[in-house]
């Protein structure tokens, strides 16, 4: 966009709180960036020619008379092959030290993309983590993610999913992420040598909060230009979503409107939605898939942010460290991927679904076996063999350092079911007991 | 003349217009700016000032720009070519939008104007018709459609001309009416009606009592809805409420389905329009696509329109009911509705109910599950609408608002339960909370008496108390330890874990298991019932155990082989011998 010749600037503010200041203006159109006193600002509300602006550094020193000029237009990001391995900030400007990105600017958080021309995923998406291809199978197109406390390894699972996926593009959105976890997955980028396709946008703890919440419309504009343009594979790691949702629930607050449950803003569903669902397989090939993480207090799931994120994401997957075995683990229970029944079985072997649930059933009969025994009661034959097995299964399974193909999962179940149980106790298909049982 | 207005202000999807004329509460206005035009809905009036939500994005949106009013409320267009579309919200043919992204300020006209249909009159010249009389008929998808007097029309009228068989486009007239002061009546196929309206095109609505086969056990046999009935499905996420709605959708005996995607996500719309044209509908043999009508409005598109999408649904549903169709609308997921409700009602800075709700929901509700139900029409046939709504409980609890209100109005209660689906028992319906009014009513009693036989009643309500005894047991037993209670408290235990398994678990993603005819239904629950009454010798209860184990895969195999098939026949066998091993007689 050009540089109009003649930008009106206002200079008279009536009214600043922490986030937001409003003043006289006319012609003003809604979501329209502004600059007061050089800091970016965004139109929340206009009532008649009353304007309020969320300005995204924070109100500290902004005077009364600031002097504001409005952009006339939303939030851009300037698109093109030139985004690969660079780091942005929120407002996707360069923060690595190189050249300014030339390239076509783009509207961010743009349109949804129509249903029907959605195409429905189908493509594998191979972790070597068994307990995320086994049990939690995840498809290119999905939106799925990590509910996990502040203390679990989440983000070098995170890492680690995104090296052994097959994409084209891994796009990063940090979001009020510690200053040592941003150089650590930069580290860990670069000496896979996987930099030049990986695209970071970042927002530090360093950096105002409300800048957040940009980063995931930069990201997912940048994957949209990807997968659409020159249909790419695309994965968006998002990364915490549940800062972003402290960072709505300030801005909500600071406009005076009345929060719900857990003081979110009413509309934190739509607003989540909005970003997990750009997720998308196109016809053309391209795809986004977004993993994100969303930290929990005290594993409470029922708060509104990971509660909300459950109804709107494809699942959602859970670390746990196992104390039998000593290794964090993907927890068989609470994990789920929606979409894995699209693949599991299609694209793997066809006993997939009825091995994996048979595993699962009876590591919850483990699990019941072991709160007999804290209660210090007698244990049958049966649930020793139940326990037995569920330690292997966790250790050769589950535990997150497991790196091996889904046909071997397979083979390494079966082979677990034959030592520690007998055929009518695992209540699978009989075609598949015949063709599979290892004795 | 027409109503123009002027924005005079915008926060999100609520502008505000100044206005130089009248208007009407819920009244249509469209807004123009940066050459496209939004559509919005009057949501509030305060002298000059008018507050209306807009349908779509508002970026870019300045104070000044001009809106012009429409006169009429938010409206759906009726008429044959419906079936297998998929709408918006707002009833847009999405398929004839263009590119891959929805275009802000597109809208695209919800039938197909050229096509031609064979119409087949049914009254004829001289007639005397009343309201939402059936004219004549036309055949979509083999479903036989009728056209009718327009519902606008209340009184009674004199068919002055009626076109003889032929094809038509939905414009041509096909008859004329004359009313009582002579004006002439021109009808065409095409007919409107204001979606936040009911119909009451009918002369009563009695008691629903037909059961609506879904061949989903845990529904048909525990818990049968009816045709006309309402249910509604609450559930923590995970749980699989969308997979029991896919799979009631599927394959429930009904001659229209239309689902109302609402506020979900779009991959699960996705699913349906990639599955449902290759999958056959049980009933009929014809692909499941001819009888379905999707109403997508995704958890991304504009909030607004997902309030308006349940209406839309529902007045499609209306319109074929008047027909004398068995309908059946799902609607996933009702709570993203009652949040869409909540958006606007905090931008009006209304005063919040419980959990920010607006104070109307209860009654918003119950409103809306109001309209299902089975009717008599005014020439004596019946037609159905039967409601399913899931709900969204924040937090999975169920003492939240939207939970509560729908409880008060459906007859029926499927509660998907956490510990069940961690369990792997799918569907996750917990059998002992779930409820259907339906099993009390004396007239669906004589209809299932009737259709299967009079101890049908009987056995469904031993099962519920078998379940319930075997839950009390497993509580007891996890306190006194295994060891702690009698024997035959193990195998009354285990008979309840038999039917849980056998009864109530149903794989939905196997071909022969997903869907049980009710005759094979039935087959089940003898099978069932009759082990429970077998008494059976045990020393210990490890026995119990191992033995029943046992049972149960030779049980779930049955269930996994083609009914009275020679596999079936087999594992039948294996399951005679099995219980006469033990058996005391």
């Amino acid at each position: 966009m050009a540089t109009k010749a003649f930008q009106k600037i206002y200079t008279q503010i009536n009214q600043i709180t922490k986030a937001t200041c409003s003043l006289r203006a006319t012609g003003v159109g809604a979501d329209e960036l502004a600059k007061v006193n050089g800091k970016l600002a965004q139109v929340v509300k206009i009532a008649g020619d009353e304007v309020t602006l969320q300005v995204f550094e924070g109100t500290e020193g902004i005077p009364t008379n600031a002097e504001v000029v409005f952009l006339g237009k939303a939030p851009t990001l300037k698109v093109s092959e030139q985004l690969s391995g660079r780091f942005f900030n929120a407002f996707g400007d360069p923060i690595d030290g190189g050249p300014e990105i030339e390239g076509t600017e783009v509207e961010i958080g743009g349109p949804s993309v129509n249903p029907v021309r959605r195409k429905q995923p189908s493509e594998l998406i191979a972790t070597g983590i068994a307990g995320i291809d086994l049990n939690n199978t995840l498809v290119s197109g999905q939106k799925i993610p990590f509910f996990a406390d502040p203390d679990q390894p989440f983000n070098q699972v995170m890492a680690m999913v995104a090296l052994r996926a097959k994409t084209d593009k891994i796009i990063l959105g940090g979001m009020g992420m510690t200053n040592d976890d941003y150089l650590y997955f930069k580290n860990v980028f670069s000496n896979a040598g996987a930099l030049d396709r990986i695209i970071s946008f970042m927002n530090t703890t360093e950096d105002p909060p409300v800048e957040r919440l940009l980063i995931p419309d930069m990201a997912l504009t940048a994957a949209e230009y990807f997968a659409v343009e020159h249909n790419e594979k695309v994965l968006v790691l998002l990364t915490d979503m549940t800062s972003y949702a402290d960072a709505l629930a300030i801005v909500s607050n600071r406009m005076d409107q009345i929060p719900s449950k857990d003081s979110m803003p009413g509309s934190l569903y739509s607003d989540l939605a909005k970003i997990y669902e750009k997720a998308v397989q196109f016809p053309s090939g391209g795809s986004i898939t977004i993993i994100a993480v969303t930290t929990l207090s005290g594993g409470d799931i029922t708060h509104a942010v990971p509660d909300n994120t459950g109804y709107i994401t494809e699942g959602q997957l859970f670390l746990r460290r196992d104390s039998d075995i000593g290794k964090v683990i993907v927890d068989p229970f609470r994990s789920l991927s929606r979409l894995k029944q699209l693949v599991s079985g299609k694209k793997t072997r066809k006993d997939h679904p009825q091995v994996m649930n048979a595993a699962v059933r009876l590591y919850a009969d483990a699990a019941n076996a072991k709160t007999k025994m804290e209660n210090g009661f007698d244990l049958t034959n049966y649930d020793e063999r139940a326990l037995a097995f569920a330690k292997d299964y966790a250790n050769q399974l589950l535990a997150i350092d497991v790196n091996v193909d889904t046909t071997e999962m397979l083979d390494v179940t079966w082979g677990l079911f034959g030592k520690y149980f007998k055929p009518e106790e695992v209540n699978i298909k009989k075609e598949f007991v015949d063709q599979y049982w290892k004795k | 003349m027409a109503t123009k207005g002027t924005v005079s202000g915008v926060i999100a999807n609520m502008v505000t217009l100044t206005v130089d004329g009248p208007v009407s509460q819920n009244e249509i206005c469209y807004i123009h700016t940066g050459g496209d035009r939004l559509m919005a809905e009057v949501i509030k009036v305060v002298g000059k000032n008018v507050y209306v939500q807009v349908f779509e994005s508002t970026r870019g949106l300045k104070v000044g720009a001009e809106a012009e009013f429409t006169g009429h409320m938010l409206e759906v267009t009726l008429g044959p070519g419906m079936l297998s579309k998929n709408y918006d919200g707002l009833q847009n043919d999405l398929d004839k939008m263009e590119g891959v992204f929805l275009k802000r300020g597109q809208y695209t006209y919800p039938l197909d104007k050229e096509k031609k249909w064979l119409f087949k009159p049914i009254v004829k010249a001289g007639d005397e018709v009343g309201p939402s009389a059936w004219l004549g008929e036309v055949e979509e998808n083999h479903q036989p459609l009728k056209i009718m007097v327009p519902f606008q029309l209340t009184d009674k009228y004199k068919v002055k001309s009626i076109v003889t068989e032929g094809e038509y486009t939905i414009e041509d007239t096909v008859a004329v009416l004359t009313d009582k002061e002579g004006n002439d009546i021109p009808v065409n196929m095409i007919q409107k009606w204001p979606v936040k309206k009911a119909m009451t095109n009918y002369v009563e609505k009695p008691r629903p009592f037909k059961l609506l086969e879904t061949g989903v056990r845990v529904i048909d046999t525990l818990n049968p809805i009816v045709e006309g009935g309402t249910g509604f499905i609450p559930g923590p996420f995970g749980t699989g409420k969308t997979v029991l709605q896919h799979a009631i959708s599927k394959q429930a005996e009904a001659d229209i389905v239309i689902i109302a995607a609402c506020g979900e996500r779009a991959n699960e719309v996705v699913e349906i329009f990639t599955e449902f044209p290759e999958l056959v509908d049980p009933h009929t043999g014809r692909k499941l696509m001819e009888r379905t009508i999707i109403v997508a409005n995704t958890s991304n598109m504009p909030v607004a329109a997902r309030e308006a999408s349940v209406y839309t649904a529902m007045t499609m549903a209306e319109f074929y009911r008047a027909m004398g169709l068995k309908v059946l609308l799902m609607a996933d997921s009702t709570s993203r509705w009652a949040q869409a409700l909540r958006e606007m009602s905090n931008r009006m800075e209304e005063l919040p109910g419980p959990d920010a709700f607006p104070m109307d929901l209860s009654a918003i509700i119950s409103n809306f599950y109001g309209r299902a139900g089975f009717v008599h029409l005014y020439n004596g046939q019946t037609g159905s609408i039967t409601f399913i709504g899931t709900v969204s409980p924040a937090g999975g609890n169920l003492k939240e608002p939207v939970t509560e209100n729908t409880k008060k109005v459906a007859r029926c209660f499927y509660a998907l339960e956490q510990e069940r689906a961690d369990r792997k028992r799918y569907p996750a319906v917990n059998p002992i909370d779930s409820y259907s009014k339906y099993l009390e009513y004396p007239e669906f009693e004589k209809y299932i008496t009737d259709r299967i036989n009079d101890q049908w009643t009987g056995k469904v309500n031993e099962l519920k108390t078998r379940l319930l005894r075997g839950k009390e047991i497993a509580e007891q037993i996890n306190i006194l330890g295994d060891d702690g209670v009698p024997v035959d408290y193990h195998e009354t235990f285990w008979k309840s874990e038999l039917i849980d398994f056998v009864v109530l678990q149903q794989d939905a993603f196997d071909e022969v298991d997903s869907v049980t005819p009710m005759e094979r239904q039935e087959d089940i629950v003898n099978m069932v019932i009759d082990i429970c009454h077998t008494d059976f010798q045990f020393d210990n209860f490890l026995e119990v155990m191992d033995y029943f184990k046992k049972m149960i895969n030779i049980c779930k195999q049955m269930n996994y082989s083609k009914y009275k098939s020679e596999q079936y026949e087999s594992f039948r066998q294996q399951l005679d011998t099995l219980v006469a091993e033990r058996c005391v007689k």
